[in-house]
């Protein structure tokens, strides 16, 4: 199954959540925010939310920056 | 304007009116290190994808810690309300921070904002319930929309962004600190030390920097430098400094001269 992550085509397997996605990219679920097709996942909702095809997936952090 | 002791920010005390951008340092350590000198207790950071493939970076937050300062989120970068509100949302997703400072640049090369895009994207996330702290320019108007329709501070430029060019219009922040009562914070335009004193010897509530400190030679001697400026404007300001005049007065007195 095919998903756009942060802007890239990715191949993931069925039934690959939000939380199993980020621990194979070695993403501390901490650290970030997910929002899929422009909708904010609730990070309670990680394990539970899985991926359609087609999905178009942002998986967004803070970095340094002060003004624009 | 602001009288209490301390910054108040949407109901949250701020130990330091000095505000430290997050950008253009060389290394996380840089960054902790000038964030720590500059005694600020307040940070701004960017919003920005996860480097997917690179996973070896290491992230901000390992340095910054939310724990120990304050995080404040920005819209750096957004170009339409749309993006900007965009921005905000995720930043406060992540669970750190209800605040955010709030970008909608109109024009690349300047960096100016956007006005009438930043206050129809400050309406919609002030009804959402975040603390606004918007970037704007120097327009006593402007900010004063901006009061009006809630946000919990103004921050008005003095000069372009990272263009070190000082306090270019303090009549215009001179303006708007008797426009409005949120604090005003100025963002962007301090160079040196000495620009830093200005805007807290004009009454400003804080001022916000990051360019001034991550671009000088010696970044952390630099933070240092404005954590001792921004105090002392600060206290100056308080003090009330004495009138100009044109004509010399003595301060020894006239009386008892040895003849």
């Amino acid at each position: 199954m095919k998903i756009v992550l942060n802007g890239t085509a990715r191949e993931v397997a069925q039934n690959t959540t939000v939380a199993s996605l980020l621990q194979e990219l070695g993403i501390n679920l901490e650290q970030v925010v997910v929002e899929i097709n422009l909708h904010i996942i609730d990070r309670a909702d990680f394990k539970t939310t899985s991926f359609k095809e087609g999905d178009k997936v942002e998986v967004i952090g803070f970095v340094g920056g002060g003004l624009s | 304007m602001s009288t209490h002791n301390r910054l108040v920010v949407g109901g949250i005390e701020f130990k330091s009116r000095l505000i430290v951008g997050s950008g253009k340092y060389k290394d996380f350590v840089e960054t902790q290190k000038a964030t720590e000198a500059s005694g600020a207790d307040v940070i701004t950071v960017a919003v920005r994808r996860v480097n997917i493939l690179d996973r070896s970076k290491e992230n901000l937050l390992d340095y910054i810690n939310p724990k120990v300062y304050k995080i404040l989120p920005n819209t750096a970068g957004c170009y339409t309300a749309e993006d900007a509100v965009r921005t905000a949302r995720l930043a406060r997703a992540a669970g750190i921070s209800d605040m955010v400072k709030l970008e909608v640049i109109g024009d690349p090369q300047t960096l100016f904002p956007d006005t009438a895009a930043l206050v129809e994207a400050a309406k919609i996330l002030v009804k959402e319930g975040f603390i606004v702290l918007p970037y704007t320019n120097d327009d006593p108007v402007v900010a004063k929309r901006l009061e009006d329709i809630g946000c919990a501070a103004v921050m008005p430029l003095a000069a372009p962004i990272g263009s070190g060019l000082g306090i270019r219009n303090p009549y215009n922040i001179r303006i708007i600190l008797e426009t409005v009562q949120i604090p005003v914070i100025v963002d962007a335009g301090v160079g040196t030390a000495s620009d830093a004193a200005i805007v807290m010897e004009l009454g400003c509530d804080g001022v916000l920097m990051n360019t001034a400190i991550a671009g000088a030679k010696d970044p952390i001697r630099m933070a240092e430098a404005m954590k001792h400026a921004v105090i002392a404007g600060r206290q100056a300001y308080l003090a009330g400094r004495i009138s100009k005049k044109l004509y010399a007065t003595a301060s020894s007195p006239i009386e008892g001269m040895i003849e």
